[in-house]
This record gives structure tokens, C-alpha cells and sequence, in this order.
């Protein structure tokens, strides 16, 4: 469904993860930038990342802005989330060593410098587990009001023998969620005080590169796609590689790993789980033969115990992704992005 | 001590086992009947459960479930989501619950006056809008729309007392009326009805016992889990197999013949039922629902010179022309049948109040999926 | 907007409970709810206000039902006609078990 770019100034739901960024993207930068010189992955397959060939190596190249409100919420913070954002962003191009991270952050006036701190302790703590350091960075101040507290923006750079993208999947092949979905999301929202509940909701927010390392050292060449489904939840992420490998995908709601206190939050409120934003979760896909030491593998890892395989790739209904409920069957929609704004 | 809180109990009303038994029994009745049989049901949550379950894949295919006018955002007519628009262009504080935000009245919408600079708040239940008006020094007026079971809400919060800068746009309906002028239709084939579980719980299932008579048409009221749903339906064929038309409660849980009358005196003590127009259907007897004279004081209608006709200068999209929302309220077209539908007309780009609201036909079949054939898809 | 969900009354301050919903703790209204309610017991809510106690006996009972209606569905008129006047029995004595 392809539609022409037709409002004249960016609104909020350009940011969301959703389509309408993904047209925007589609149709200035790409449209705009063209086809890079590079002898790999470039703009134009839009995925995590980019990738340079390097004799017989990649090298996987990544950045994000972060800007998400509040800045400190249960389970995490900014600084936190743009190390596991980056990190991830690697890992889900199959690169899990990172060779270094860049920081630039934009401060407004006033902000506080213990916060700063805790920040940056957070960010240290988050490089730790991830075996990764802060090399470069940036640092801006900008007048009071002109901006909201802090923007932080991440890049980070790893070497890879083998790229894995969103567009491997083949019919057959299983998908695997490396544990419970729609923690993140909902722990900001409870966090914003705007919906009167009360209960334990944690961000997941976590580097995933060890993870990964486990599941591509126990299925190899077998994992065809590696996601983490962020803005837009686990829906927009099985969209994107539904569309990418031209083909559907099913997903037995019932298998999907959901907490108690997520499910009840989000029963409440009206929202699936499935169209939450995820910070510490990753999709994988998986020839079927392989699928089940992969996922006794990620058991085993301690961010993985409560992965289960979700679905199935199928070849009727490419680029659509089917739910079935356990009652019937439905279309899983992909939401515009996020239910609420500024969650990462 | 009772059990804890498990969500088990609920949890049984989705048993999946359960759920096939009872389909594979609505298909040995609609094979029974022998015919195509149309029912429909009249709220928003039902059509959003049988969407989100994907029950419609699991239903036989000569049955035909249909939703009537039971999403109350989307029968709000034009004239009175104008009202609120030009209430809030006015400068006026207008709080209203999230779905309205987008619905559109002639030309504008209230996201439309928003995004020009009035203030427009989305709260999720009334007294937290009678809280925004104790916080602030203006007006605020709650722009209140829903049916029965939430103007039930509306009451309460105005009979324990509200701030001097409150008060409230009323736009809530009334849903037992309308389902006379459906089964009035001349193009109804609908033989039977599926009735809402929580607006019975306020006004208990008596009330559909005068429209059965009237009508000979069975009427059965059902919770929203996908058991209730998939029961209540059978119960229903059942009624309509054996030509016996009847009231049947298969939500004895939550509902009972004289239903809640503590809720039914507050809400008529607030509020009186008004002939009025519903988008899409014209004229609904009593369909209305609007504050009592003893709370004029309350009625935004009386507080302000509510100026509407400076939004009457905008033209109306010619996309609108094609909107047949007030067919598909009816339920004498579905979502498919719009040429719109899907195309020019989304959830991010609504042509239509179907589209709007969470409880709209249409954009729960956008949402959904519709009613593809899923069945089938495979390896 | 319609969401109706129930939810285990933990506490009671006046005309306000506080209600677990499955490990979410919400603050209910209880003006319009026509029975008394203390902790303990299950209710409905319907925008912030609870609509309806639902003592948990009921929920068994609607089990019960469902049941019937599968034995109904599936049997011959005969036993059909039985299982629907014992339905009608329910509506007349009210819905306690």
C-alpha cells in the first residue's frame, strides 16, 4: 500500500516507528541521499544498521537519538537505553562484539548535574554487561526551554564475519521472542502517572549482544533474522521482515510470553501487548531443524528464560503477519507506531 | 479468606477447548436452520472482542454476525460534535474521552480545533475531568458521549457534586430505542439480537421483553469474554431455529431482570431521554440522552451561546460524499462495501466516524483485518 | 471505552476502592454499584466507576450454563426443552446458584 507524502509539516507520528516513518524516510532521505557507494548494506535496505565490507570481514556501523520522557523510569533510564539501543542495533545485524560507542548529548540549561551523573553511571554499568566502552563524544548546551531536558544520541561500531538481516525468512522457518513482551512500553507509561495504575512494571531495557552470541553459536548459519522489536512492538517488527522476505508469517497468540501485570495493565487500557515497545527482547528466526537448540540455548541465558517460538513463516499472504488467538484467526494490524509518544 | 486474585477464574471464560465446542454447535445449528441467518449485535465492545479473538473466522459461514449502531462515537451526530468544536474555538476548556478527539463534525474535528491552539483534554473517565476543573480557574466543559452504561458515570460524578466551572455537553444515547428502528428496516433480515452486557447490567434485560413482543424477534444478552460471546450466539440461533422469540440472559453474572436500579435512579434523576438524530440513522426516539431540567445549570447548552454556524463557512470534503458510515451503523453494509475503506479512508486519515473511534466498524476491521479468509492460509 | 473489566476490591475508603486487577491497582468509584461491596469481593468497572458486584459464586454458575447450552445444542428437541425451561428457571429465581 503505497501512499504519497502529503503533509507539509513533520507531525509526532513520523517518530513513531510506525509507517508514516518509514514513508518519511522513504521518501526525503533515501529519495534525497541515494544510492551510497558502499559495497554492503546502505540506506536503502533500511535496516539496523550499515555494513562495509572489509576484506572478508563487515563492519556494522549504527546511531540513534534518544529522547525518551521521562528520563528515568522503573528498570532504567536514558542512559541505559541508548547503550542497549546501540548495542542492539549491532547485535541484531548478527555483529556482538562492539568495538566502541560514541556519546553526543544536547543538555538544556539547568539540568541538573547529579543527574547527569547517575546518567553516565547508568551508561557505564550498561557498557559493562555489554564488554563495550564510550570512546567519543560530544557535548552541547542549549538555552533553557529550547529543549526538553537532554537528548542523547549513540553510535557504535562492530566487526562481523556474517551479516544477518531482517530479510533471510523462508517458509518453514520458526520465530523465536527471547522472553516477555510489552515491558518496556507499559513501565513508561505507568511511569508518566497518566493512567493511575499501580503495579510492578519494569522496563526490560538490557544489552542483547551476549544473547545473540548464544543463539547464533547454537544455530549458526540457521538463523536467517535477528530483530529487536522496539517502537511499534513485536507487530511492526514481524511486519518489517514479513515484507523484507516477502513473506507471512503466523503467530499462536497463546505462546506469546506475556507477564501477568503487562497483560492486566494493557487489558485496561485498551492496548496489545504486541504493539508495546520492547528495549531488552529480540525476534529470531530460525530454520526449523535448528529452532529448538536455539531456543534451549537462549533458556539458558539469563536474559532469555522466558523465550518461547511464537510462530511460523508461511508463503500465502506475504507481508502479512496473521495472529492466531486460539479462537480464530485474525490480521495482527501494525499500528501507525507507538501507542504513546517518546517512549524510547 | 478468599482465593487470591488469580487470573484463572477469567481465565476460564477463554478456555480455547471450550470455545471450539461451541462453535462447532453454531454450525450444527445454522445447518439446522437451514438458511442464511443475519443477527446483530449493537456495541462496540462486542465487535471489538469477536475482532480481537478472531471469532468471525470460527463462525459457520451462513451466519452472518453483524454490528448495528453500537459504537456511540461514531452515531454522535455532526451538529453536535460542532457544538464541541465551537465550544473549544471559543476558548472554551473542553475535556472529552480519547476517541472523540478525531471524530469529524462539518469540517473540523476537535483534534482539528486542538491543533489551532484551543484546549482540548483526553481523560479516561469523568471524574478525572471534574479534577482538571477544580485545578484550573476557567471553564471546562466535559463533552460527554457513550450510552447508558457510561452517562450511568456522568450522573454519579454530577450528583457528588462538581466545581462552579464545570459542566457538561451532552451527547450520550440510549440504546433500546434504536434497536426498535433497526428491526423497522425494510432492508432488515436481522433475526435476532445479540444485546450488551453492560448497558443490561444499568437497565436490566426486562426492558428488551416490550421490543420482543412487539417484534417477534429473540433477544439475548452476552458478556464480552469469547465464551459468552460464542454461548450467547448459540443460545440465540437456538431462539431463532425454534421460531421462539424470547429475552435470554446468558450473562447471569453481571446482569439481571431489573438490573442495576441504584445506577437507573441516578442516571434519570441526571438525565431524560430525547428524540434526537444519530449520524447516520436520522431520527431515533428517545435516543437522546440530555441533562433534566433540575441541572440546567449544569447543561453547557444553557451556559454558553454555542456558535456553530461560524464552521459552516468550511466546505465539507467531497471525499464524504462516498462515505456510507450510516449504512454500515445500520448494518446494511459492511466495511467492504465502501469504496473508501482501506484506501483514502484510515485510521490515520478517517473519511468517516466509523473509522474514528475504537468502537467504530470500520476501523476495528482495519485494525483486525477485516474478515479475510484466514482459515486456510498455509505453508 | 467500553472496557469493562473485574477486578478484586483490596481496600475501601468511603466511596472509593482500590481494585487489583491481576497485580494493576486501580482506584474504582463505588456511587452507582448497587450492593454493598467489601474487600474481597469481585466487581465490574466501567470508566472508573464499578457497575457491578459480581459475587464469585456466579461465575461458576455462568459455567454451569454453558455447559447446558452445549448439551442443548447437540441433543435432540426433547432434552433441548428441558434444558430451557431449567434456563428459564434461572432467569425467575434470580441468578444466585
Amino acid at each position: 500500500m503505497t501512499r504519497v507524502l502529503a503533509d507539509e509539516r513533520i507531525t509526532l507520528k513520523y517518530g513513531a516507528g510506525g509507517r508514516a516513518m518509514r514513508a518519511l524516510i522513504k521518501d526525503v532521505f533515501l529519495r534525497g541521499f541515494g544510492e551510497a557507494p558502499v559495497d554492503g548494506i546502505g540506506l536503502a535496505a533500511m535496516d539496523d544498521g550499515a555494513a562495509f565490507r572489509i576484506d572478508n570481514r563487515w563492519l556494522v556501523l549504527t546511531t540513534d537519538s534518544h529522547v525518551i520522557k521521562p528520563l528515568f523510569f522503573p528498570g532504567g533510564d536514558i542512559g541505559r537505553l541508548a547503550v542497549a539501543g546501540t548495542v542492539n542495533d549491532l547485535a541484531m545485524m548478527g555483529a556482538t562484539e562492539v568495538l566502541g560507542l560514541t556519546c553526543a548529548v544536547v543538555i538544556e540549561e539547568g539540568f541538573p548535574r547529579a543527574e547527569l551523573e547517575r546518567i553516565q553511571a547508568s551508561m557505564q554499568e550498561a557498557c559493562r554487561e555489554a564488554g563495550t566502552s564510550v570512546v567519543t563524544g560530544d557535548t552541547k548546551v542549549m538555552g533553557k526551554g529550547e529543549l526538553d531536558g537532554l537528548i542523547l544520541n549513540t553510535a557504535g561500531v562492530a566487526l562481523t564475519d556474517r551479516v544477518v538481516t531482517d530479510a533471510g525468512l523462508r517458509p518453514g522457518d520458526r520465530i523465536l521472542v527471547t522472553g516477555t513482551v510489552g515491558d518496556h512500553g507499559m513501565a513508561v507509561m505507568s511511569a508518566r502517572h497518566h493512567f493511575d495504575l499501580e503495579g510492578d512494571l519494569r522496563s526490560d531495557v538490557a544489552p542483547l549482544n551476549g544473547l545473540v552470541r548464544t543463539a547464533l553459536a547454537a544455530g549458526g548459519e540457521a538463523v536467517v533474522a535477528l530483530k529487536d522489536p522496539t517502537r511499534g512492538g513485536v507487530a511492526s517488527a514481524l511486519h518489517e521482515m514479513a515484507e523484507k522476505s516477502g513473506v507471512g508469517i503466523v503467530i499462536e497468540e497463546p505462546s506469546v510470553p506475556v507477564t501477568e501485570v503487562v497483560r492486566a495493565a494493557a487489558e485496561i487500557l485498551g492496548i496489545d501487548p504486541l504493539h508495546v515497545a520492547n528495549e531488552g527482547k529480540a525476534l529470531i528466526g530460525v530454520r526449523p531443524q535448528a529452532a529448538e537448540r536455539v531456543l534451549d540455548a537462549v533458556k539458558a541465558h539469563p536474559l532469555g528464560r522466558a523465550a518461547a517460538v511464537v510462530g511460523t513463516v508461511i508463503a500465502d499472504r506475504p507481508g502479512f503477519v496473521i495472529l492466531d488467538t486460539g479462537f480464530g484467526r485474525r490480521l495482527l494490524a501494525e499500528l501507525e507506531g507507538e501507542p504513546l509518544p517518546r517512549i524510547c | 479468606m478468599p482465593p487470591p486474585p488469580s487470573g484463572t477464574s477469567q481465565l476460564k471464560f477463554r478456555e480455547p477447548a471450550k470455545a471450539r465446542e461451541l462453535a462447532s454447535a453454531l454450525a450444527t445449528l445454522t445447518a439446522a436452520i437451514g438458511r442464511r441467518v443475519s443477527v446483530m449485535h449493537v456495541c462496540g465492545s462486542h465487535e471489538q472482542a469477536i475482532a480481537r479473538f478472531g471469532l468471525r473466522s470460527a463462525f459457520p459461514r451462513d451466519l452472518d454476525v453483524i454490528m448495528g449502531p453500537g459504537c456511540p462515537v461514531c452515531i454522535t451526530d455532526v451538529p453536535e460534535v460542532d457544538e464541541g468544536v465551537a465550544l473549544a474555538r471559543q476558548g472554551v476548556a473542553i475535556a472529552t474521552y480519547g476517541d472523540m478527539l478525531k471524530v469529524p463534525g462539518t469540517a473540523k474535528s476537535l483534534a482539528d480545533a486542538q491543533a489551532e491552539g484551543a484546549t482540548v483534554h483526553v481523560v479516561y473517565s469523568v471524574a478525572q475531568a471534574v479534577e482538571l476543573a477544580r485545578e484550573m480557574s476557567g471553564e471546562l466543559v466535559f463533552f460527554a458521549t457513550g450510552f447508558e452504561t457510561t452517562a450511568v458515570a456522568t450522573a454519579a460524578a454530577v450528583l457528588a457534586g462538581v466545581p462552579k466551572n464545570f459542566s457538561v455537553l451532552s451527547a450520550h444515547k440510549y440504546i433500546p430505542p434504536v434497536m426498535e428502528i433497526v428491526a423497522e428496516m425494510p432492508e432488515t433480515k436481522v433475526e435476532g439480537f445479540l444485546a450488551a452486557g453492560h448497558a443490561a447490567t444499568i437497565t436490566g434485560w426486562g426492558i428488551f421483553e416490550p421490543f420482543v413482543e412487539r417484534h417477534r424477534i429473540p433477544v439475548v444478552v452476552a458478556g464480552f469474554e469469547p465464551l459468552d460471546i460464542l454461548a450467547g450466539l448459540v443460545s440465540l440461533l437456538e431462539l431463532i431455529r425454534d421460531r421462539t422469540p424470547k429475552v435470554l440472559n446468558a450473562y447471569p453474572r453481571c446482569v439481571t431482570r431489573e438490573g442495576n436500579l441504584k445506577a437507573q435512579e441516578q442516571l434519570f434523576r441526571v438525565f431524560r431521554p430525547l428524540g434526537g438524530r444519530w449520524r447516520g440513522i436520522a431520527h431515533v426516539p428517545n435516543g437522546n440522552l440530555r441533562l433534566t431540567d433540575e441541572w440546567a445549570h449544569l447543561d453547557a447548552r444553557q451556559r454558553f451561546r454555542i456558535d456553530v454556524a461560524s464552521l459552516w463557512d468550511y466546505a465539507p470534503a467531497s471525499l464524504s460524499q462516498s462515505c456510507i458510515c450510516g449504512d454500515i451503523m445500520a448494518g446494511i453494509a459492511s466495511p467492504g462495501d465502501c469504496t473508501l475503506f482501506g484506501k483514502e479512508c484510515l485510521p490515520e486519515t478517517p473519511v468517516g466516524a466509523c473509522m474514528v473511534s475504537s468502537e467504530g466498524t470500520c476501523k476495528i476491521w482495519h485494525l483486525y483485518g477485516g474478515h479475510p479468509d484466514l482459515g486456510e492460509a498455509r505453508l | 471505552m467500553c472496557l469493562g473489566v473485574p477486578g478484586r476490591v483490596i481496600e475501601i475508603n468511603g466511596d472509593v476502592a482500590t481494585v487489583d486487577f491481576w497485580g494493576v491497582k486501580r482506584e474504582v468509584r463505588l456511587e452507582i454499584v448497587d450492593e454493598p461491596v467489601a474487600p474481597g469481593d469481585y466487581i465490574l468497572n466501567h470508566v472508573g466507576f464499578a457497575i457491578r458486584r459480581i459475587p464469585p459464586e456466579d461465575i461458576e454458575v455462568t459455567l454451569a450454563l454453558y455447559d447446558e447450552i452445549l448439551r442443548a445444542a447437540e441433543k435432540d428437541d426433547l432434552m433441548a426443552a428441558d434444558v430451557r425451561a431449567e434456563l428459564d428457571a434461572t432467569k425467575t429465581t434470580g441468578d444466585a446458584s
